[in-house]
């Protein structure tokens, strides 16, 4: 029975696998931080300076199209190899959705809510932090949540430069030829996107304000 | 007080207000109306600097404000908009207090001002106070929005087509509570709006605007009486003076051709005139046309001689009006002196028309 021994090769990986996958949580995590650290004041400032706005979206979308082993490849010889390389490539990758995102989930706010912030005498710090904020955060959490899944599916590119995660038992699965040890990696990889797809998509929810549901 | 001096706004080559001046008082509830495009939304923002204008100044209070603070500015001036103006990630009690917040009030004070003006718009704080707008009608958003904009107590108001995406039951029963506010609170308040019934309804003053220009600044009263020209004629509507019958005068509704005869006519040619024309009364007039009296089918019946001359039998004390005579008075002549007709003349006593019963039946039949 094909499934037993696979099952039965995953339990005995067990311990392997839970701290291969504390590795994979805490490598897309660190990227999806700086990520966001990044992509949503980006996406702020996007808002003050449209001119610039069209700009930015461009090069965002460009490294997303940079082939990932390729990118990968460019910054071993800068930041040399281990997590710091992956982070910045996982990173990178989550950049668009969140600045994407929070771009247009700030101008996307109607005129006329705008103009009467504006009308009442806010100032545009007061009208960024008590409307134009609020009305975005779910628009700019969905960008967050699509950009954490991708960032749990990039980071098994980690393991190529011994960042360790569950790519290292995908790769050393294709190395030995080994499906069970391929499927040892990729089965917790999915559900770990699934599940923190599930979480996040419960935090938009969560942050959603009341009036706008 | 507000002062427009010269104020003019161009988008490019396009001018869109050329040359505004126009001055409103305090205490003044002042309409600006006028088809899309004529500017009045421009002229309205222009008052809280939302829009700056090209050239010329405004004035509050005899301060130019393009000099003043312009978030001080906007936080002493209520500002409402169309119900999507209120915040849908407030509450109402947030919503409301957004000003006073601004301006730091402290937060009992918030409180108590949010309960105070919940009152005032008639919707019980308790029950409203923490709902969301999604959780409100049409009608209660507007209020909310009124509400908010009386927060902090501004001297002036202004409010820009704040009733035009309501159903008309409410928009109705709005209008009148935003009039009976305002005779409340006297306020300075600049109204947009693109229907002119509201305009009649809440003006003291209304502001009639086209491509960019002021037609006629006056009271209702003064517009409906003599518009200044085709323009306003047709914004008013013909239909305009049935509505307002203070402002309909006899000349207004009057028969023109009422059936009128010389004195020489004999009773029996008279009777045959009456019964052509199916009237039961008949205007004497001499050559010149001035009237002279009223002979009607009962005077005629009590004489045998049919070949007696009207000039014989008519009775010439009658009350008359003049053209000018606004119909309510001619209502009141004709109930209280108990007579059905009116003969219209003018100052030389030249038959001009004459108003019946069935006439006014008509008029108020909306004929």
């Amino acid at each position: 029975m094909p499934v037993a021994e696979y099952i039965n090769f995953m339990l005995e990986r067990m311990d392997d696998i839970i701290v291969l996958t504390g590795q994979h949580i805490q490598l897309s995590f660190i990227a999806i931080v700086v990520a966001i650290a990044i992509g949503v004041p980006l996406g702020i400032l996007m808002t003050r300076f449209p001119s610039i706005s069209s700009f930015i979206l461009g090069l965002a979308n460009a490294v997303q199209a940079i082939p990932s082993l390729a990118f990968l490849g460019f910054l071993v010889p800068i930041f040399g190899i281990g997590s710091t390389p992956s982070i910045v490539m996982v990173s990178a990758y989550a950049l668009l959705p969140i600045v994407k995102n929070t771009y247009t989930g700030l101008t996307g706010i109607d005129k006329a809510i705008v103009e009467a912030g504006l009308g009442m005498g806010m100032t545009e710090q007061q009208l960024m932090t008590m409307v134009r904020i609020p009305m975005a955060l779910p628009v700019i959490m969905a960008g967050v949540r699509i950009a954490v899944v991708m960032a749990v599916g990039f980071t098994t590119l980690a393991a190529l430069i011994g960042a360790g995660g569950l790519g290292q038992l995908i790769y050393r699965g294709i190395s030995m030829v080994n499906n069970r040890m391929i499927v040892a990696g990729a089965v917790p990889a999915m559900i770990l996107a699934l599940a923190i797809d599930k979480i996040f998509s419960f935090l938009e929810k969560a942050v959603t304000p009341r009036g706008i549901r | 007080m507000i002062r427009f001096e010269n104020v003019t706004k161009k988008y490019g080559d396009t001018e869109i207000i050329k040359g505004i001046s126009l001055e409103i008082k305090d205490s003044e509830f002042v309409v600006l109306i006028g088809p899309s495009g004529c500017g009045k939304t421009t002229c309205l923002k222009m008052i809280n600097r939302l829009i700056e204008p090209t050239s010329g100044r405004i004035y509050i209070n005899d301060k130019d404000i393009s000099e003043m603070d312009v978030i001080e500015l906007r936080r002493n001036i209520g500002y409402v908009i169309q119900q999507i103006g209120l915040f849908p990630h407030m509450t109402v009690r947030q919503n409301i207090e957004l000003v006073p917040l601004l301006k730091k009030w402290p937060r009992e004070k918030r409180a108590e001002r949010v309960k105070e003006l919940l009152d005032l718009v008639g919707m019980p704080p308790e029950k409203f106070m923490d709902r969301y707008p999604t959780e409100l009608s049409g009608g209660q958003k507007q209020r909310i929005g009124v509400a908010r904009a009386l927060a902090a107590d501004p001297d002036i108001i202004l409010m820009d087509e704040p009733f035009s995406a309501i159903d008309p039951i409410a928009r109705t029963q709005l209008q009148d509570e935003l009039y009976e506010l305002q005779q409340k609170l006297h306020k300075t308040i600049v109204f947009v709006t693109h229907d002119i019934d509201e305009a009649l309804k809440l003006a003291d003053r209304i502001c009639i605007m086209k491509e960019g220009t002021v037609v006629q600044f006056d009271t209702p009263e003064a517009i409906l009486r003599n518009p200044a020209d085709d323009f306003v004629e047709n914004l008013i509507g013909k239909k305009r003076i049935w509505k307002q019958p203070e402002y309909v005068t006899a000349g207004d509704i009057m028969i023109t051709n009422p059936v009128k005869a010389l004195p020489s006519r004999t009773l029996a040619q008279a009777v045959e005139i009456m019964s052509e024309s199916g009237v039961d009364s008949i205007l004497v007039v001499d050559k010149e046309n001035r009237l002279l009296g009223i002979v009607t089918a009962e005077d005629i019946r009590s004489h045998r001689d049919k070949a007696k001359k009207l000039e014989e039998i008519y009775t010439s004390n009658v009350f008359t009006v003049k053209p000018d005579v606004s119909i309510l008075n001619v209502l009141r002549l004709m109930s209280q002196k108990n007579i059905g007709y009116v003969p219209v003349v003018d100052e030389n006593n030249v038959l001009k028309g004459l108003i019946t019963r069935s006439t006014l039946v008509n008029l108020l039949g909306g004929n």
